[in-house]
């Protein structure tokens, strides 16, 4: 028997693994730990379809602490954001939050990641396995009064799942700035500053599962007892990355390195909502000229769900077929434990991709059909 | 009955010239919930070490060799709607297919219980 694991950076294996905050505490609640953009990461507890199925019943507790966190801050710190970002910087009130895109000067997706205004500086937070490269471009291309802070001292929760209000309420967080919503308060995509006794923590509404949820951005030496308060209570249990991944893809949303990377741009990826109205009116960010020709113009492919037939997973890889031609090719997919079939994302040629073409996808030899259709494949249920 | 393993988590149980094939209790819970399993057709053959049965979890596909030449003379039609009976019965009702053995002497190259839970035991 053979297995054939994907890691997020097969190319860049580091010389050392290295370890998160709550390392030893995932290893003493017995969880699989791998190798993932250069950290030691639970996979899985007690296993994938369980973490998955109570994460959209009740809440699951995800560590992404191998993500980057990031502060930019100084004069004129939003126009210069604006300069690397295609979002509406200067529309983003104190304590909203944003998806947003690094692009190179090709419009090629360098990675995608959440901004948020903390009212004196931004919060950015990037993929783990591209961070020290975002810096580097960060810091290449924002001017030298800009202060770029790398919270690498700092943990990542994110509490998911339709119990997760429930559950982080009974933390009694307090707003660390007066008149600022309680964590009950907050709807989907605001962040605020909070203070669980003493400890002073970052949430912000949002997440990676389709679920409502929040994040929550909390000093290394405080993560395990941060941790452990939350799966002390009855909604929440401790959730690996395998079921983040069948969580996000049953959402729709893209991987960075699997459906989005510096070969696709943000128009085939679908995410052409990250580049706002006024940004495409102006333009003057990195990457503009070839993102909003391929706005006006369309583009060869597009990202588009798949739903497959039968049982048989489509992997990354996989070939998309129409007939004899090739038209695309699957960038994440497997089993999903909702809907209890096979999905897949892939990008197809654009008049491939409306809802219901029959396609086929070709797995070890055979031509399992699939048919295109929209995403998320489970509803989204944030709180707005 | 004789029951031998592979060094590559699979289980050969042997009766007459027939020998039925599993992976191990040890590789199901290595590879996690099974959604999905490939077998081969009955009547195909199979050389030892030829990869006939694909074994799908929800994070990867895992190829299960044959520790055995021969033909394909049955397979375990009941993993079709359960695949998962090859997590909670690894090692007796999520069998995978019975091959008529092509040379029993293939099977003096495998390891008995004891030495395959060492070889575990080592990993």
């Amino acid at each position: 028997m053979s297995e054939n694991f994907e890691t997020a950076n097969d190319d860049e294996a580091p010389l050392e693994v290295l370890t998160l905050p709550l390392d030893g505490w995932h290893r003493q609640r017995g969880a699989r730990m791998v190798e993932f953009a250069g950290y030691w990461m639970p996979v899985q507890y007690e296993g994938i379809i369980a973490e998955h199925l109570w994460t959209r019943e009740h809440a699951g507790l995800f560590d992404v602490s191998h993500m980057g966190q990031l502060t930019a801050s100084g004069e004129g710190v939003a126009s210069a954001l604006e300069a690397v970002l295609p979002a509406d910087i200067a529309a983003l009130k104190p304590g909203r939050q944003r998806y947003s895109l690094l692009l190179s000067e090709e419009g090629g997706i360098l990675d995608d990641l959440m901004v948020t205004n903390r009212g004196d500086h931004f919060y950015l937070v990037v993929n783990g396995a591209t961070k020290w490269d975002d810096i580097g471009h960060l810091r290449e291309h924002l001017p030298d009064e800009i202060t770029l802070n790398h919270l690498d001292e700092h943990g990542l929760l994110a509490l998911q799942g339709p119990e997760a209000a429930e559950a982080l309420g009974a933390l009694g967080l307090k707003p660390a700035i007066a008149g600022m919503p309680e964590v009950a308060e907050l709807k989907f995509m605001q962040a605020a500053p909070y203070f669980w006794g003493e400890v002073p923590l970052g949430v912000s509404r949002s997440g990676y599962t389709g679920e409502d949820g929040y994040e929550i951005s909390v000093r290394g030496e405080d993560a395990a007892a941060l941790a452990e308060a939350l799966c002390a209570q009855p909604q929440v249990r401790p959730i690996g990355l395998g079921a983040r991944d069948s969580l996000r893809l049953e959402a729709g949303l893209p991987l960075y390195g699997h459906d989005l990377s510096e070969e696709t741009d943000p128009v085939s990826a679908g995410l052409a909502f990250a580049i706002s109205k006024r940004r495409r009116a102006e333009g003057g960010f990195l990457g503009a000229d070839p993102v909003l020709a391929a706005l006006a113009d369309g583009t060869y492919a597009q990202r588009v769900g798949l739903a497959l037939e039968g049982r048989q997973a489509a992997r990354e890889g996989a070939l998309v077929m129409s007939g004899d031609a090739e038209v695309g090719r699957v960038t994440s997919g497997g089993f999903s434990p909702s809907l209890g079939r096979p999905i897949a994302m892939a990008y197809v040629a654009a008049d491939k991709a409306a809802e219901g073409t029959a396609l086929e996808i070709e797995v070890r030899g055979k031509r399992l059909p699939a048919k295109v259709v929209t995403m998320p494949f489970v509803p989204h249920r944030y709180f707005r | 009955m004789t029951t031998y393993y592979t060094e590559d988590h699979e289980w050969i149980a042997v009766e007459g010239d027939t020998g039925t094939v599993g992976i191990t209790n040890y590789a199901q819970g290595q590879l996690g919930d099974i959604t999905y399993v490939e077998l081969p057709a009955a009547g195909a053959t199979v050389a030892k070490g030829d990869a006939p049965c694909v074994v799908d979890s929800v994070k990867a596909a895992s190829d299960v060799y044959t520790p055995v030449s021969g033909e394909v003379a049955e397979v375990n039609e009941a993993l079709a709607d359960a695949p998962e009976l090859v997590n909670t019965e690894a090692e007796s009702g999520g069998w995978l297919f019975r091959v008529k053995l092509a040379d029993p002497a293939e099977l003096g190259a495998l390891m008995d219980k004891a030495a395959y839970d060492a070889f575990v035991e080592s990993l």
